[in-house]
C-alpha cells in the first residue's frame, strides 16, 4: 500500500454506489480515498508531488469481475494468477474473483489460504477466491462452507457446473444459509445439454453441431428459484443468457427473494451467428444465443434487471481450440476487454454510464460484501481512469494476458483503461 | 415399598410419548423416580410390585444402554423380564410387526418395551396388544423414558424448570431424544432452544413453543443446561454436513463455547457419545459440568416409576 499522495483534477468522477457523475477532483492518502468533490482542486493547483489532470477522462471505482479462470494451479501454461492479473490491470480490473474450477478444485481450507497467498505474492491485483460447493465440483458431497468461509472464500460454487440431484443442493443451500454465504449457480441443464457445444437451433442445425435447447437454463433457474425460496440461501445466477431465464430471476426478486444474477460480456453482445465458420474463439458456456436472447441481455443491464456484468476470462490455449468445434475447449479470455465491452448499452444509448459502472463495481462489492467499488471518502483507492469514447480495434497479439483466446478479435469497442491503481498504487499505465 | 395408588398413574395404560402426558402426570412420574433412585442407592434396590409380571424387550434396533436399563428396572421391581433377540427371530425372515404383534400377544406380557426404527410402530403395537407398551424410541418420533429420566437429572439438580433455558444442540432432524425432550420441558416452563445447522433442523420447529438458532454463541447464551445430541457417523460424510472437523469447529461442545453459558452450565448427552465430534473429551469426562453417567442411574429409576406406573393400571 502506497503512503504516497495522487491528486486528480478536472476529471468526470463517476461513482454508481452514491448516483455521483460530477466534474471534479480526488484525492488519493495512504491507499485510501481521502477527499473527493466537484470543487477539490479548482481553484489552486494542489500542492502534490503527483497530480494527474484528466480533462476529459472517467475516474470510476477500479472494476470487479466476479467471474475469472486462471489456470493456477494446475494450468499455469494457460494463465497463472499473476498473468491474469497483467490483463486485469489493463483492463481496469482491480479485483479479480477467481473460480475454484482448478485442478486441484479449491475445494479445502489449505487451498483458499494458497491462492491468497500466491495472489499476495505475485498478483498486480487483488485476487479474492471462491470456493467449491461440492467436493471437486462433482455435485456429490457439500464442501466445507464454514471453515472455507473462514478462510477466506467470498462465495460458494461449482463454477460451470450445475448441481443436478436436488437433494445435493438443497442440503448444501440449507447449510450455506447457516453461515449466510453466497452461493453462485452455472444453470444448464446436464443432461439437456450432454455434449452440446451450441444452442440448438436453425443455425446449429446448418452446422451440424451437437446442440442443447436454450431452455436447459431457464428449467434449471425455475428448479433453483424454488430451493431457494424453501433455505432462504443468497443466490446468484453466475451467468444468465436467456430471456426466459432472466424473466423467471425478476420474478423471484419481485417476490422478495434473496436472488441476484449476471451476464457474461461476451453475452452482451455477441450471437450464435458469430460462431461463423465453427470459430472455436467463440465457443463459450453457457453457448452464444439467439439474437433475441443477447438483446433480452443488454436490456436486462440497463434496466437493472442483471445485476452484474463478468468477463467469465477463460483461458485457453491452441492444445484444446485448435480443435473441431464440438471437440474444442470453450471460454474466452475477457479481463481486458470486460470494460469496452460492458460500456455498449451506454454507447448505444440505452443506458447512462453510472448504471453500466454499476454492474462491474458497485453491484459486486455488494453482493460479495467488498469493501471497494465506491469513490466514498476512506474507500480503498481502487480506481480506474478510462476515456469513455476512445475507440480501438481488440488485437489478441497486445492482450496482457498469457492466453489470447479472445471472442472479441477484431471488434471494435470504445473505453480503454489509461491507468489503473489499487490501494492507491499505479498498476497499469497505458502507453 | 410405595403403597399402589387407587388410580392409574397413566390414564392411557401406554406410554407411547410425551405428548399426551399432562404436567401433572410428567410431575408424579418423576415424584415417584426420586423414591426410585434412593430405593436404587440402598443395598437391597429389589421389591416385589411387579412379582409374577412379565415384561418383554423388544428392540428392533440395537441399544445395550436403554434396554439394559429397562431390564434392571423391571428385575428390580420383581417382574419376569424377557429379551427378544430380533436379529435371529422370525422378524428378520420377513414377518410383519402385525404378526410379531399377535404371537407376543398369546405370551400373554404385562407390559411390552418397544424400540423401532419406524416412527408410529409403538402406536401400532399398542392398538394390537392387550398388554402396556412403553416406546423405548420409534423412528425420530418419540423416546418418552429419555426425555423423563432427563428431565429427573435436570429437576434434581436445579430444582425445577420454570424459566431454566435449556439449548438442545445437534441433529435435532434425525432426533427421537430432542422431540421428547422439547415436548416435555417446553410443557414445564423451561425455556428450550434448539440450535444445528439448518440441515440438522426440522421443518417447522419453531411451531413448537422453542426458540431455534443456528449459532452456537447465540443458542448457548445464559443456558442453564447444555444438552448434546448424538451425530451419527453416516450422516457426517456430505449428506447433512461436510465433515467431523467442521461440525466440531462450529457446533461441538468445548470450553470455549461452553464459556458462552451461563457461569456453572451443566452438561447431558443421552449417550452413546463421538468424542471430538460434539463433545470434547475433557467436558464429558468433568464430573463438575458433565452429567452423562447421572443420566445413566436416573435412567433407571425414571422407567422404575413408569413401570410402576403402569403396573397400578394393570391389576
Amino acid at each position: 500500500m502506497s503512503s504516497r499522495r495522487i491528486a486528480f483534477r478536472n476529471v468526470r468522477l463517476v461513482d454508481p454506489a452514491s448516483g455521483l457523475d460530477v466534474k471534479g477532483g480526488l484525492l488519493v492518502e495512504n491507499g485510501r480515498i481521502a477527499d473527493i468533490g466537484p470543487r477539490l482542486f479548482n481553484d489552486a493547483e494542489p500542492n502534490d508531488p503527483e497530480v494527474i489532470d484528466a480533462r476529459g477522462l472517467v475516474l470510476a471505482p477500479g472494476l470487479i469481475d466476479a467471474c475469472v479462470h486462471t489456470g493456477e494451479p494446475g494450468a499455469e501454461h494457460r494463465e497463472t494468477l499473476a498473468s491474469a492479473s497483467h490483463a486485469a490491470a489493463a483492463g481496469g480490473v482491480t479485483t479479480m474473483i477467481v473460480m475454484p474450477a482448478t485442478d486441484p478444485v479449491i475445494d479445502e481450507p489449505s487451498l483458499v489460504d494458497f491462492i491468497l497467498r500466491r495472489a499476495a505474492a505475485t498478483a498486480k491485483v487483488r485476487v479474492l477466491p471462491m470456493a467449491a460447493l461440492t467436493r471437486g465440483r462433482a455435485g456429490e458431497t457439500m464442501t466445507e462452507i464454514g471453515l472455507l468461509k473462514e478462510a477466506g472464500a467470498v462465495a460458494f460454487t461449482d463454477a460451470g457446473r450445475t448441481v443436478a440431484n436436488a437433494r445435493v443442493l438443497r442440503r448444501a443451500m440449507a447449510y450455506a444459509a447457516t453461515f449466510d454465504a453466497l452461493i453462485a449457480a452455472h444453470a444448464e441443464d446436464p443432461e439437456l445439454t450432454a455434449g452440446a457445444a451450441a444452442t440448438e437451433s436453425e443455425f446449429a442445425t446448418r452446422l451440424g453441431l451437437p446442440a442443447g435447447p436454450a431452455m436447459a437454463e431457464a428449467l434449471i433457474v425455475a428448479r433453483d428459484i424454488a430451493l431457494v425460496e424453501l433455505t432462504g440461501v443468497r443466490y446468484h445466477f453466475a451467468q444468465i443468457s436467456t430471456r426466459a431465464a432472466l424473466e423467471l430471476v425478476v420474478a423471484a426478486k419481485s417476490r422478495g427473494l434473496p436472488i441476484t444474477c449476471g451476464v457474461a460480456a461476451h453475452h452482451l453482445t455477441l450471437n450464435e451467428l458469430d460462431v461463423g465458420a465453427y470459430y472455436t474463439f467463440r465457443k463459450v458456456s453457457p453457448p452464444l444465443r439467439s439474437e433475441a436472447d443477447r438483446a433480452a441481455m443488454a436490456e436486462g443491464v440497463a434496466s437493472g434487471a442483471i445485476d452484474l456484468i463478468v468477463s467469465s476470462h477463460e483461458p485457453q490455449g491452441a492444445d484444446t481450440k485448435r480443435q473441431p468445434f464440438a471437440a474444442a475447449a470453450a471460454g474466452t479470455v475477457g479481463l481486458e476487454t470486460l470494460l469496452p465491452v460492458a460500456l455498449t448499452p451506454y454507447h448505444d444509448g440505452r443506458a447512462t454510464l453510472a448504471t453500466m459502472l454499476a454492474t462491474l463495481t458497485s453491484s459486486p462489492a455488494k453482493l460479495l460484501g467488498l469493501p471497494g467499488g465506491t469513490l466514498a471518502k476512506g474507500a480503498p483507492a481502487d480506481l480506474v481512469l478510462f476515456d469513455d469514447g476512445e475507440p480501438f480495434v481488440v488485437a489478441s497479439e497486445e492482450l496482457h494476458s498469457r492466453a489470447r483466446n479472445t471472442a472479441f478479435e477484431g471488434r471494435k469497442f470504445q473505453g480503454h483503461a489509461r491507468m489503473t491503481f489499487v490501494g492507491g498504487e499505479c498498476v497499469f499505465k497505458r502507453s | 415399598m410405595t403403597a399402589p395408588f387407587a388410580q392409574p398413574l397413566l390414564k392411557s395404560g401406554h406410554l407411547l410419548g410425551i405428548e399426551g402426558l399432562s404436567p401433572d402426570e410428567v410431575t408424579a412420574l418423576l415424584d415417584l423416580a426420586d423414591v426410585y433412585v434412593s430405593q436404587n442407592r440402598a443395598a437391597d434396590k429389589k421389591t416385589a410390585l411387579l412379582r409374577g409380571r412379565t415384561l418383554i424387550n423388544l428392540f428392533f434396533e440395537a441399544s445395550t444402554r436403554t434396554q439394559s436399563s429397562f431390564e434392571l428396572a423391571g428385575k428390580r421391581l420383581g417382574a419376569d423380564v424377557m429379551n427378544m433377540a430380533v436379529k435371529t427371530s422370525s422378524v428378520s425372515k420377513g414377518e410383519t410387526l402385525i404378526d410379531t404383534a399377535t404371537t407376543l400377544n398369546a405370551m400373554r406380557p404385562d407390559i411390552l418395551v418397544v424400540r423401532h426404527q419406524d416412527a408410529g410402530a409403538a402406536e401400532l403395537l399398542s392398538r394390537k396388544l392387550s398388554c402396556s407398551v412403553i416406546n423405548a424410541g420409534d423412528g425420530a418420533h418419540e423416546h418418552p423414558t429419555q426425555a423423563l429420566l432427563d428431565a429427573l437429572t435436570i429437576r434434581r439438580r436445579l430444582g425445577g424448570f420454570e424459566n431454566r433455558i435449556i439449548a438442545i444442540c445437534g441433529d435435532i432432524l434425525h432426533s427421537r431424544v430432542a422431540r421428547s425432550n422439547l415436548r416435555l420441558l417446553a410443557m414445564m416452563g423451561a425455556r428450550v432452544r434448539l440450535v444445528a445447522p439448518r440441515t440438522l433442523l426440522p421443518a417447522d420447529a419453531d411451531r413448537f413453543g422453542v426458540e431455534v438458532m443456528t449459532d452456537m454463541r447465540e443458542g448457548l447464551k445464559d443456558a442453564d443446561i447444555v444438552m448434546m445430541l448424538r451425530l451419527q457417523l453416516e450422516r457426517m460424510g456430505g449428506a447433512f454436513i461436510p465433515s467431523p472437523r467442521e461440525y466440531f469447529r462450529f457446533w461441538g461442545l468445548d470450553r470455549e463455547k461452553l464459556s458462552w453459558a451461563k457461569p456453572g452450565a451443566l452438561v447431558m448427552h443421552p449417550g452413546p457419545m463421538n468424542r471430538g465430534v460434539e463433545i470434547a473429551s475433557d467436558i464429558a469426562d468433568d464430573v463438575e459440568i458433565s452429567l452423562i453417567s447421572e443420566q445413566v442411574e436416573m435412567g433407571v429409576a425414571a422407567r422404575m416409576a413408569v413401570l410402576d406406573a403402569l403396573s397400578r393400571g394393570i391389576a
